[in-house]
């Protein structure tokens, strides 16, 4: 039991488990900004792998590490993009466009990278993030080694949530957008587009699922591999319904299952001999299941989720 | 009425309004004005092009011909950009829907300032609109609460807030689409009486509705339309009900009244049912219905005559009691038993419960009957011989509609009745039970339901008819019980019934205490 406690009681691991959430602060906050009004982006997983690879790709090409961050947010914006014309005015099934998405863009990625380098036994790697030291506010007790020991990347998600909220909670477009995934209709009769919000909050909400997937392979690692996303998008889909559509609860949710997976790292090492390892994998995919069946039920959803808007049409 | 503003200045004219979709012509050449001050009442039945034209004005349709003028800044008529919500709403055109524009994760405040600032904005000034509104709402008398949840808000109050939206930006002109579909009396009485106060503060109003008596009490003047065209144009005053509905529908309306005939032996008869606690519970309901009758159970929706239909049509079992029709037990039959055995069900949400939206017409006239030889063979169903049967009932029911393959979800509600009547009644049903059989339809729909169900009687079935409309149960039953608090009254002659009595009875007192 001890065991358990040294791990849960360092600086280290919640340092782990704040770098493991952050590819999932990117996602569940686009996943949320993209369903607050009203469109489920199913593409978030090949919108990881294209963030990843086009981020990298930029970077290796010598565009350097911010200039792979925006190469990768075009590359989100461009799936998104594609996913808003196809569910927005054209309103096509969401789930339908989303899983196309996905697939078209993860195979454009490997197609770009296998075309790209041909023949290349290991990944090339490039000089990626390294983590920063913020002068003061590192050298703080016990939450500077946690928050202020990370990349520029693991900053930028901490900002991307507060700027989100704000934007959400406090501005004319973030009530706009709360109201077109609620009643389109109450949108419309008060002059505003409704086409324009959703394609607009698509787009914007895809460009922070790539910065997700760019944080894989220019923060975590310094490489692309071949289904290095694994999964992360789906999980960002199920955090948004656990967050019930709000950016403090979809943080928490994310640092949640991150603290899980580097929980189970650090248990397999530490009893990993008694119980097979896969268990612990299996752990934080599980837990996040059981929070879903507890807190789904009572999750406001945005009532026009999945409801293509014709104008128009009563 | 009085202080008919004639001389006011126009805020609003339409000028030769023309509409079409594919044959269909919504509004032909319809022109309209209205003046500061003044409330217009726009009357038709449904599918008359009231909402069309409506819809127009404000920019969700373009009209193929004629155009829209409000004063321009130098009080100059100007024409008003087609098409554009926004441009209707810069000109003051503010609009109440029918089905309304709210919400509803949001605040009434929140909904309110919807639109009104830039969305480029970094901020937005709740305060200043707060104190706007605190002081629209003392001049309007119209109070809600602006920190509330629309979700949590009740029908009334969310049309309050629908026309604060219109009033926040200072609307010239407002329109109420049906206004009172969804108001208990005495919202629509306090709905009318700002109305008024608004009309006298110098606001042009237009209510759209298909309520004779509304009309006349509520307007300074009356526009018919009729089939897309207006038909008349006066003012209120020296208008009656009977030339109204005359000018609204096209022809005399034939009022359908019961004749005078025995009748016969007991039918359907349910003894002591109750069902369990909570809201709309029924508890010990003894009920006799008799063949060739019509038994009206009169009271106030979530009273238990919701419970009770659901009962008879086999959607809820009682937990006590026995239902019993022709000498065969049906207590815990199911809704197919309750079909095979002769029951006939109105539902009384005709959208939701009547039918199924995305299915077609022939479909939905056909889904009680599915299992019966004529529709299926060898388990295949016999879509030509289905078709053919939805095309008759078509005919003979008059259901307006592109045809038989049309999604039953476009028509309008008194051609959604007309498919369940359809349905039920051409099975020729031992009994017919009849939940809020005509409301929300216009006059020509309910003369039709109101015709049916006199024939269903005519040829000996037994129709249960549950309804609000005091005019509808003294003219259509034999006799007549209320119901209250899942309490159901003996029935009595309807000849011996007091209309007013009935009214206090159904609000809850007795009889001796009515009487």
């Amino acid at each position: 039991m001890s065991d358990i406690f040294d791990i849960l009681l360092s600086i280290n691991f919640w340092n782990a488990a704040l770098r493991i959430s952050t590819p999932l602060i990117f996602g569940v906050i686009g996943a949320l900004v993209c369903e607050r009004a009203g469109v489920l982006n199913l593409g978030i997983e090949g919108i990881f792998t294209a963030g990843a690879m086009a981020g990298w790709m930029a970077v290796w090409l010598g565009a350097g590490l911010w200039g792979g961050v925006l190469v990768a947010a075009l590359a989100g914006a461009f799936f998104g993009l594609i996913h808003a014309i196809l569910t927005v005015p054209l309103g096509l099934s969401q789930h339908v466009s989303g899983i196309g998405v996905t697939l078209f863009a993860t195979a454009l990625s490997y197609f770009t990278y296998r075309t790209a380098l041909p023949d290349v036994s290991s990944p090339p790697r490039i000089e990626a993030f390294k983590a920063i030291d913020v002068p003061g506010l590192s050298d703080l007790p016990i939450v500077g080694p946690i928050l202020f020991q990370q990349t520029p990347m693991t900053i930028l998600a901490l900002v991307i949530v507060a700027v989100t909220a704000f934007v959400l909670y406090r501005t004319p477009l973030g009530l706009a957008i709360r109201a077109v995934g609620d009643n389109p209709s109450a949108v419309e009769s008060q002059g505003l587009s409704v086409y324009g919000l959703r394609i607009g909050a698509v787009v914007v909400g895809s460009s922070l699922m790539a910065l997700g997937g760019a944080f894989l392979t220019m923060s975590a690692f310094d490489a692309f591999f071949f289904g290095m996303v694994n999964g992360r998008g789906w999980i960002c889909i199920a955090l948004t319904v656990f967050a019930s559509w709000k950016p403090g609860k979809a943080l928490i949710g994310a640092l949640l299952f991150g603290a899980f997976d580097a929980f189970q790292v650090r248990l397999q090492t530490e009893i990993g001999t008694i119980i097979p390892g896969q268990i612990f994998l299996m752990l934080p995919y599980i837990l996040s299941i059981a929070a879903l069946v507890l807190v789904a039920r009572k999750a406001d959803y945005p009532r026009a989720l999945l409801v293509p808007y014709f104008r128009g049409q009563r | 009425m009085n202080a008919n503003p004639n001389d006011a200045p126009l805020v609003l004219k339409l000028d030769k309004i023309t509409k079409r979709f594919g044959a269909l012509t919504a509004n032909g050449d319809v022109s309209l004005d209205l003046r500061q001050g003044e409330i217009l009442a726009l009357l038709g039945e449904n599918g008359a092009g009231k909402t069309t034209l409506m819809n127009i004005l404000f920019g969700h349709y373009v009209a193929d011909e004629g155009t829209v003028e409000v004063p321009g800044t130098d009080g100059s008529l100007q024409q008003l950009e087609p098409g554009s919500p926004n441009a209707a709403l810069e000109a003051g055109i503010g609009m109440v829907h029918q089905h309304f524009t709210l919400a509803e994760n949001l605040s009434a405040l929140e909904n309110i300032l919807l639109g009104t600032e830039a969305l480029t904005s970094f901020k937005s000034s709740r305060a200043k609109a707060r104190q706007k509104l605190e002081s629209l709402m003392e001049r309007s008398g119209l109070s809600v609460d602006l920190n509330a949840r629309i979700s949590d808000l009740s029908v009334g109050e969310k049309q309050r807030v629908e026309i604060l939206k219109a009033l926040y930006r200072d609307a010239r002109v407002l329109v109420l689409d049906e206004p009172t579909a969804v108001l208990t009396p005495q919202e629509s009485e306090s709905l009318f009486s700002t109305l008024q106060k608004l009309a006298s503060e110098g606001l042009g109003i237009i209510f759209i509705s298909h309520k004779l008596d509304e009309v006349l009490s509520a307007s300074h003047r009356i526009a018919v339309l009729r089939g897309g065209r207006k038909v008349s144009d006066q003012p209120t005053e020296g208008c009656n009900k009977r030339q109204l509905a005359e000018l609204m529908v096209g022809k005399t309306v034939p009022e359908s009244n019961r004749d005078s005939k025995e009748a016969g032996a007991p039918l359907f008869v349910l003894q002591n049912v109750s069902t369990g606690q909570g809201r709309d519970a029924i508890t010990n309901i003894d009920l006799e219905l008799l063949s060739g009758e019509i038994l009206g159970i009169a009271g106030v929706s979530g009273n238990g005559q919701g419970t009770l239909a659901k009962l008879i049509s086999g959607l809820a079992t009682p937990q006590s009691g026995s239902i019993v029709l022709n000498g065969a037990p049906l207590t815990t039959a199911s809704a197919r038993q309750m079909i095979d055995a002769g029951i006939a069900r109105i539902p009384e949400d005709r959208h939701k419960d009547g039918i199924v939206g995305p299915m077609t017409v022939a479909e939905n006239l056909a889904i009680e009957t599915i299992r019966k030889p004529e529709n299926h063979r060898f388990g295949f169903l016999k879509f030509g011989a289905i078709a053919e049967r939805a095309r008759e009932a078509i005919t003979s029911y008059d259901i307006r509609c592109q045809g038989d393959k049309a999604p039953a979800r476009l028509l309008s509600g008194g051609n959604i009745q007309k498919i369940v009547l359809a349905r039920t009644l051409d099975a020729s049903p031992v009994v017919v039970l009849a939940a809020q059989p005509s409301r929300g339809l216009d006059v020509g729909a309910t003369a039709d339901v109101h015709r049916r169900l006199l024939e269903a009687r005519a040829r000996g079935a037994g129709v249960i008819l549950i309804s609000e409309d005091l005019d509808e149960l003294m003219r259509l039953s034999d006799r007549i019980a209320v119901i209250h608090r899942g309490v159901l009254s003996e029935p009595e002659k309807t000849e011996s019934v007091d209309r007013g009595t009935l009214g206090l009875r159904m609000a809850g007192q007795s009889k001796e205490q009515a009487a």
